[in-house]
């Protein structure tokens, strides 16, 4: 009897029971809104922000969320969920949490339905066929936007760290510095050898001394690729001399049994340097007649 | 495409015009070889400026060349290897690790001038 009748209404227009569900929204803005802005802090999300600040998001969120449901358009909430991911993203805000909080509006809506729908089961039923698909697209699209949000700072800050990471410096005549510094990936160390490529066919160099200080750590893998590095510079001319391998870096290898046999190694920079200095034939004196 | 061989004072200079087969490979190796017995040449210079590929048989047949030529008593220096050339070499283990290697042919007849000078030091 009741599978008949919920049957005969879905046949019915929910852009009725929407409006109803919308103004019954309204109505309950603020009992609704406060339950919400309680249940996040009971589940203890966006530990990151304080009450206020989660009442105030909750109000816009709130208000995003029945006007989604009155107009079927997500673009406006689009755009207020790639603001808001702007503003929590560098407090620390998980994915989880912005997940949660939706999911948690949600229950929130769908259980003052059921108290204000628990007489006529089959009313309640319509009311939940035209409320679920839009709150489900509402969760969905807050998710991604946040998601995507992330996804583009990473990407962003990926990218300053890359132009960041490697410099080639020529400090004389047709001598190059370059310093790395950071976690060398396979990426990064073909990044880094055409980058040194480049540098030493635009300035002519003929040694290049290659600073890894600021390398925290050496494997076989990292090590393979230095050695590719020389390879291909010794391929256009260029001898490279490695300093600032640490004792730990140093011990490390020898134990793996790394082959740096071909390479030209010096204890820092400095020596590099001057090293460098001699198999180009430079000579540093201090002018004795100093005043 | 055969490689035009030319002769400059002590040296050779094989300056590689296009990409090569394996058969222009193998006669430049015996034209060089030949030539630098003729000419009673010091040293030789194989320019790869042009080549945007090196692949293992044009890196073996180099290899040899430069084995080959200091049997017959002179240098080789390859020079003009291109970065990625250089790069995509050294990814397939292709390091030419027994041969001199140098920026241009400038750079190359400085190596060969300079060689040459130690080997009269040393009383060649």
């Amino acid at each position: 009897m009741a599978a008949q009748q919920s049957l005969a209404t879905r046949n019915m227009p929910t852009d009725d029971l929407l409006g109803e569900l919308v103004s019954h929204l309204r109505q309950n803005r603020t009992n609704l809104r406060e339950e919400w802005a309680r249940r996040i802090t009971e589940s203890r999300l966006l530990t990151a922000m304080t009450k206020d600040e989660i009442f105030v998001e909750a109000t816009s969120v709130y208000d995003n969320y029945v006007e989604v449901l009155e107009t079927g358009s997500v673009e406006a909430l689009q755009a207020y969920a790639r603001n808001l991911s702007e503003r929590i993203i560098p407090r620390g805000v998980e994915t989880n949490e912005v997940v949660g909080i939706v999911l948690l509006l949600r229950d929130v809506l769908a259980r003052s339905l059921f108290q204000k729908y628990q007489a006529d089961f089959a009313l309640l039923n319509r009311v939940l066929d035209a409320y679920e698909p839009a709150a489900n697209r509402i969760a969905n699209t807050v998710a991604v936007g946040f998601v995507q949000e992330r996804e583009r700072v990473i990407r962003q800050q990926a990218e300053a760290i890359r132009e960041l990471s490697t410099p080639v410096l020529q400090v004389r005549e047709r001598l190059l510095i370059l310093p790395i510094i950071g976690l060398v990936d396979s990426q990064r160390a073909r990044q880094l050898t055409e980058q040194l490529l480049q540098g030493i066919r635009a300035n002519r160099a003929k040694v290049v001394v290659m600073d890894i200080t600021g390398v925290p750590s050496v494997d076989s893998i990292v090590a393979n690729h230095l050695v590719q590095t020389v390879d291909a510079s010794r391929l256009l001319g260029a001898s490279v001399i490695v300093t600032g391998l640490s004792p730990q870096i140093a011990q490390t290898l020898v134990t793996i049994g790394v082959d740096l046999a071909k390479m030209n190694t010096v204890g820092d920079l400095q020596g590099g340097i001057e090293e460098a200095e001699r198999l180009l034939g430079y000579k540093v004196t201090t002018p004795t007649d100093l005043p | 495409m055969e490689v035009p061989i030319l002769k400059q004072g002590n040296y050779l200079i094989a300056s590689i015009q296009s990409a090569l087969t394996d058969a222009d490979l193998t006669q430049l190796r015996d034209a060089l070889v030949a030539q630098v017995g003729r000419f009673r040449s010091r040293g030789v210079i194989v320019d790869v400026t042009a080549l945007d590929v090196m692949d293992s048989f044009a890196v073996r047949t180099i290899s040899a060349l430069a084995d080959m030529i200091k049997l017959r008593g002179a240098e080789t220096v390859i020079v003009g290897i291109q970065p990625e050339v250089a790069f995509a070499m050294v990814q397939l283990g292709l390091t030419l690790s027994a041969v001199a290697t140098a920026l241009d042919l400038e750079e190359g007849l400085l190596f060969l001038n300079q060689h040459a000078t130690a080997g009269r030091a040393r009383g060649r």
